[in-house]
């Protein structure tokens, strides 16, 4: 077991008292599987994915990742899951404009200590991006963009990819491209994937789909 | 230090007599014009330090060899805080000169101030030697004078001879200026031919004309109500007419002429007789002067129109005032000076 | 808070700069009372060689047409009484007003004297009305000339004629009425003024940089606003409200806001020249003798320059964001600029201006003359070096970026790199800040230094005497010569050398004289040829305005000497001889000594003084202590001290302010650049610390940089502008532990100004990281 999700409840502030954004969700990932998780605007999608990856704190429940409850953590502990642990790829502002292609690629696993100048190498290759590390993000296009996201996510050979809306700005055939290459590479490393999309289309590629309504999983 | 308001304060007399503290109070420690008139020349051509305020005051009319009339002005004004003569800069003597040339389109000013008991400025009776800084009315006797004076862009140098005697206003000189009784001496010498040179910004010019030195000093010479005066000496083809009217706060008037024969017989009229009515004004330095009158006195059948041969004869002076030569039509015909004070 | 950062920065730009403003007005006010009474600069004088014009001889120049007025002059209680003839003076000689200040002519005839009130109670002459009049300079007194002549004892004596502007078209030569008085075209600028602006330059150039330190501020405080108003701009936009109108509204409320910010910062300013004016006053009346008034004026021109900045300075600022407003498009999401390669091109050609400027200047130092030069100079170092601030910076972090080991050191230096455009501004306040505290830090203790060994030198003497004449300095000479170690005559007279107006002074020959006067420049034992008469010393000033070098020769009293040493006068503006006793006694036969330098042991310099006063009645301004000068010296020093002291920490304060807001600006747009990172794992705090760390590392490198560039600010100063405005060059000392002092200082400000930013950083909730990765933004 890879993830453990156990009654879940996350809450927003909000002008007229207290938004529920998740009441009580209950899942499992295995190692390996990808799971499509969809559901309306406001539904909790993203949050239950934000706080899966460690990006932010539950009310109550528990996240445990390979056994270890990633909900009671403190900022550091959590930033060190993050790190460690999970690669991220949002729909957009996903890389650091400061930085090169090259090291926007290297950062994470630089900063986990996994660094490999081959599988770095071999994956820029792969992501058609060999000719842009030299580059800045400002340079680059939408999706090359979100090729650099993936290749530095893959580079850090997370256990777990969380993505949300990952091709959301992108024109079909480029997401099916880059998802396409994210499902391979993906298998490759045997990492898990949590995707959250609008598009059955994309859903459907997934070995496994959750709806959530409301913050509760239909 | 701003010498033009000191002046101001110290020499009232020419302008709107109430305008300025001084004149109309506190004169118990000078002294005060007495009837009879008993004049001692040539001693009495000096000055009377006794006295608050005191002038020597000269006007021409000039003619240039192609004709061009001019007017010429000579002043010194004497005026004491104390009616005495103090020690080198405690004296209490203050001297102002005033010096004009006006041509028909132009009009040359300057002033001078000075302060007694220094030799900057003053008056000597005999021989007679009135001065202020390099200006000078000189002579051996009070009949031949030389007469210089200078500014920025002017200066004349001047000669003058007394034709006839000196001439004595009111009660043989004892002038009165107000019905209340204001009075002060006061005697001219309306005879003087003049010639000379004037140096103007064209250059040098010979002239010839016409000369009256007025000779007044008082201490308190105008009265509490009034504001100002206008004063005309005419040199008309039959005599020569001194008439001032001196304005009052009422709107009243009070007049005072002598009609002066071509021998120097003085007829003295009182108030009333002499009558001079503004005709028309001219805008000059944003004030409205009356600079064409009608000027009556029926005794010697005078009914005359007088006009400013320059009506922007402006003296801006420490104190300002109208100053200058006027052309005389009507009854008789001749020039003369006006001056009017108080139309500020 | 966004309103509160506009107010507060506005505020403390323009009371930095109406403070230093309102010390210069009024410091200025005063030498122009003084100038005004005096009428110096602007009329010609006529003076008599001998000092004294009879008064005789000024009547005849007024008979012979010169339009001239008196004036008589002397100290009396230690305050300079100047009489003067109200009826002569030409009109804008200053002084009282009898008209329109209401004094009636009796009252200045009688006896009256015009002066401050604080003038007037050190006054004590009997038979006198005194008059408070405040529009007299300090330490000085108006009175009749007839009332100064009898005060001061010296009737019928006329010390100098003002000569009116308009003279009349006739008027005899001088020379045929009074051929023993010389006439003087008016001077270009009085003695006071030309010293004291060495002061002033120091007052200036913060001046100056306090102007720039409060437009960078402004303009930080105005981004912030616009950024953090731009969603709500444009949620109006979309709603339909017209562009036009909403530009006029914003217009409208920034000129409120800079309106009532400028007044507060005139009053803020009110309070700091209040608080530094005394010491100013005191700083300039004991460097150069100058008087200003110790109480501040509200002046119009420093309230309304106070308001003119903010106003202006907020219309600068806030005009490129009106524009950038205007021009954008109305749904584009508001995202914020990455640093680009765009910029490089502009970078270049500000690297390209900075250089220009800066070879300017350097030309200007090695070829310019003039003060003029000296000034350009300055100012296109300064501008110069604040336009090349942020390339060498850029350049520096490149480096730094390329050495780094770890990824997050790499990500550190190229993120601050990527800052550099935001911060810029406010770093080039933080270096014009630097540099112009080590400068002007620099100046003022070089001359404190050079000032305090020069008084060891000339006053080597423990105590000196005044005699009041020559027959009272024999009997003096007399009765001090068993009674102190060594009597030295000081005997000078005055003449024209190669045309320059210079005291020729005749020592006699001791050690005092060979140990303490130290030789800028001289032939070896040039003191034993001096003192055996077969040459002469001459003071910088002479030497450098009439280019005379070691070797030529000058002439006194038809005698050729042959120069052999040239020794540092400072303060003094004309030129100085020194020829030993003998020869002085041959060249000027007639002189004789007034003055004594005495060596004795300085404990009994009290007693001394005391029998001096008993047995001849010398006056207190007959002797004067050396120790008590030092001690006074000294004192105005640390005055100076405290102004510039206060002056450094005001305007490092508010170089910190416009950091704070640059970093308060940037932080909002900083999101987007921070969120990946710290989506990769790492922590918010750490973050935060980076921030500071950042700020430090600016602080030091832009400290760096301001060294050099305050070191060549104070160099200008002390080598060119001094030596053009005074002719003689102060040595430059340096003062390391000052500057590290400064540098900490910066680095303390920087720092401050970003922990508030930082702990925000830290502070930031996840949910507003993960927004921008999110379409809500």
């Amino acid at each position: 077991m890879l993830l453990r999700v156990t009654d879940l409840v996350k809450t927003y502030p909000a002008p007229d008292g207290i938004l529920p954004i998740l009441q009580g969700i209950n899942m499992t990932l295995e190692k390996g599987e990808t799971l499509a998780l969809t559901g309306e605007s406001g539904s909790g999608k993203s949050t239950l994915l934000h706080l899966v990856g460690g990006l932010d704190q539950p009310d109550s429940g528990s996240v445990e990742l390979e056994g270890q409850d990633i909900g009671g953590l403190d900022d550091a502990g959590r930033a060190a899951v993050r790190r460690d642990k999970v690669g991220v790829v949002f729909q957009q502002f996903n890389l650091i404009p400061s930085l090169s292609v090259a090291a926007n690629i290297e950062f994470q696993a630089r900063l986990s200590g996994r660094e490999n100048a081959e599988w770095t190498q071999d994956l820029a290759a792969r992501m058609g991006l060999s000719d842009q590390l030299s580059k800045y993000p400002e340079q680059l296009s939408g999706g090359q963009q979100q090729r650099v996201a993936i290749a530095r996510t893959l580079a850090a050979r997370p256990t777990l990819i969380l993505a949300d809306e990952p091709t959301g700005n992108l024109d079909e055939a480029t997401a099916d491209t880059v998802l396409e290459l994210m499902l391979s590479l993906a298998a490759e490393t045997e990492a898990a994937m949590l995707m959250v999309t609008h598009s059955e289309r994309l859903a459907a590629r997934m070995s496994r789909r959750m709806h959530l309504r409301s913050g509760r999983i239909a | 230090m701003n010498a033009k308001i000191i002046a101001l304060l110290l020499l009232p007399l020419t302008a709107s007599a109430q305008g300025f503290a001084g004149l109309g109070t506190g004169s118990d420690a000078f002294a005060t014009p007495e009837r009879p008139a008993i004049f001692n020349f040539p001693k009495d051509h000096g000055p009377h330090t006794d006295f608050r305020i005191e002038w020597w005051y000269l006007t021409a009319n000039l003619e240039a060899e192609d004709g061009t009339p001019y007017g010429l002005q000579w002043t010194l004004f004497r005026s004491a805080l104390a009616p005495v003569e103090g020690e080198s800069w405690s004296s209490p003597q203050f001297w102002m000169g005033h010096a004009a040339v006006t041509t028909p389109n132009a009009h040359f000013v300057t002033e001078r101030l000075a302060r007694g008991g220094i030799g900057q400025a003053g008056v000597n009776a005999d021989p007679f030697d009135a001065w202020i800084d390099d200006w000078q009315l000189v002579g051996t006797d009070f009949d031949t004078l030389d007469m210089t004076a200078s500014g920025p862009d002017f200066a004349f140098d001047m000669g003058l001879t007394a034709q006839g005697p000196l001439v004595f206003h009111g009660d043989a000189g004892y002038s009165v200026k107000s019905a209340q009784g204001q009075a002060s001496y006061y005697y001219s010498q309306p005879f003087y031919d003049i010639s000379g040179t004037l140096t103007l910004p064209d250059g040098e010019v010979e002239v010839t004309g016409q000369a009256w030195l007025d000779r007044e000093w008082s201490s308190q010479p105008l009265s509490n109500n009034q504001t100002g005066w206008d004063w005309f000496s005419l040199s008309l083809d039959t005599g020569k007419l001194m008439g001032f009217r001196l304005r009052q706060t009422d709107g009243n008037y009070y007049t005072s002429a002598t009609w002066i024969a071509p021998d120097g017989t003085a007829t003295p009229y009182g108030d009333g007789a002499f009558v001079a009515e503004p005709v028309a004004t001219t805008d000059v330095n944003g004030r409205e002067i009356p600079t064409m009158w009608t000027v009556r006195l029926d005794a010697q059948g005078v009914d005359v129109d007088v006009y400013a041969l320059n009506p922007q004869a402006w003296m801006g002076t420490s104190i300002p005032y109208w100053e200058g030569p006027i052309v005389v039509e009507g009854s008789h015909t001749g020039r003369g000076y006006l001056e009017m004070t108080g139309y500020d | 808070m966004q309103l509160f950062t506009l107010v507060v920065g506005l505020s403390l730009a323009t009371a930095l700069w109406s403070g230093v403003q309102a010390v210069n007005a009024e410091a200025r006010a005063s030498y122009d009372a003084a100038a005004e009474t005096l009428g110096e600069g602007q009329f010609a004088q006529i003076t008599s060689p001998t000092g004294e014009i009879a008064q005789n001889d000024y009547v005849r120049l007024r008979r012979a047409g010169w339009l001239v007025s008196p004036l008589v002059q002397g100290r009396l209680d230690g305050v300079l009484v100047i009489g003067l003839d109200p009826l002569t003076s030409p009109n804008g000689m200053g002084g009282p007003d009898l008209g329109e200040d209401g004094f009636a002519i009796e009252t200045f005839m009688d006896g009256a004297v015009f002066g401050q009130q604080a003038t007037l109670d050190r006054f004590t002459a009997e038979n006198v009305t005194e008059i408070v009049f405040p529009n007299v300079a300090t330490g000085l007194l108006l009175t009749d000339i007839g009332t100064a002549q009898r005060l001061l004892g010296r009737e019928d004596i006329i010390d100098r004629l003002i000569v009116a502007p308009d003279q009349p078209i006739t008027q005899q030569p001088l020379q045929d009425v009074a051929p023993n008085l010389a006439l003087r075209e008016p001077q270009s600028g009085s003695d006071v003024a030309r010293l004291t602006d060495s002061f002033h330059l120091n007052l200036t150039a913060f001046g100056l940089l306090s102007f720039a330190v409060g437009i960078f501020i402004v303009h930080g405080a105005i981004g912030l606003a616009f950024e953090q108003r731009r969603p709500m701009i444009r949620t109006l936009r979309a709603l339909g409200f017209p562009l036009r109108r909403l530009m006029i509204l914003i217009a409208a409320e920034l000129l409120m806001i800079s309106l009532i910010s400028g007044a507060i910062g005139v009053g803020l300013g009110y309070v700091v020249a209040a608080a530094l004016l005394p010491d100013v006053a005191a700083t300039l009346t004991g460097l150069y003798g100058a008087s200003v008034s110790g109480t501040l004026q509200l002046r119009p021109e420093w309230w309304l320059s106070g308001l003119a900045i903010a106003v202006g300075g907020t219309g600068l600022a806030s005009a490129a964001s009106l524009w950038k407003l205007s021009r954008m498009p109305l749904l584009t999401s508001a995202q914020p600029r990455a640093w680009g390669m765009q910029a490089v091109a502009a970078r270049y050609w500000q690297a390209g201006l900075a250089a220009g400027l800066l070879l300017v200047a350097l030309v200007l130092g090695v070829v310019g003359g003039g003060l003029i030069a000296g000034f350009a100079m300055l100012a296109t170092l300064l501008v110069g070096a604040a336009l090349a601030l942020p390339v060498i910076l850029d350049r520096v972090l490149a480096v730094g970026a390329k050495r780094a080991k770890s990824v997050m050191a790499q990500w550190f230096w190229a993120d601050t790199r990527q800052q550099l455009p935001g911060l810029s501004l406010a770093l080039m306040a933080l270096l014009l800040a630097m540099a112009a505290n080590v400068g002007v830090s620099t100046m003022v203790s070089s001359f404190r230094m050079t000032f305090t060994g020069f008084l060891d030198q000339r006053l080597a003497s423990e105590f000196y005497v005044y005699a009041n004449d020559a027959d009272q300095a024999e009997r003096l000479a007399a009765y001090l010569e068993p009674r102190v170690d060594q009597v030295l005559p000081i005997q000078f007279t005055t003449q024209d050398v190669k045309g320059m107006p210079s005291d020729i002074y005749g020592p006699a020959p001791h050690s005092t004289y060979r140990d303490n006067w130290v030789f800028l420049q001289s032939t070896p034992d040039a003191w034993a040829q001096i003192e055996t008469a077969q040459g002469a010393a001459i003071n910088e000033q002479l030497a450098r305005r009439m280019e005379i070098e070691i070797g030529d020769e000058i002439t006194l009293a038809g005698k050729a000497f042959p120069v052999l040493g040239i020794y540092g006068d400072y303060g003094n503006p004309i030129g100085q001889v020194i020829v030993t006793e003998t020869a002085f006694a041959t060249l000027f036969p007639d002189v004789r000594p007034e003055r004594f330098g005495l060596r004795m042991d300085p404990a009994d310099v009290p007693a001394l003084a005391q029998n001096l006063r008993d047995a001849f009645g010398l006056a207190e301004d007959n002797m004067v202590d050396q120790a008590g000068i030092k001690a006074f010296s000294l004192a105005v020093f640390d005055r100076t001290f405290t102004v510039t002291g206060a002056l450094n920490v005001l305007t490092l304060a508010v170089a910190g302010f416009a950091i704070l807001m640059s970093l308060l600006t940037l932080a909002t747009m900083r999101l987007p650049q921070l969120a990946p990172v710290w989506a990769q794992g790492v922590t918010r705090a750490r973050l935060g610390h980076l921030e500071v760390i950042r700020a430090v590392l600016l602080a030091l490198l832009t400290a760096a940089l301001a060294l050099p560039l305050g070191l060549a600010l104070a160099w200008t100063l002390l080598a060119v502008v001094n030596v053009e405005a005074f002719g003689w060059r102060l040595p430059m000392f340096l003062f390391p532990l000052d500057y590290i002092r400064l540098a900490a200082f910066a680095v303390a400000a920087a720092v401050l100004a970003a922990l508030w930013p930082a702990r925000k950083l830290g502070r930031t909730k996840p949910a507003e990281l993960l927004k921008v990765f999110s379409n809500e933004r």
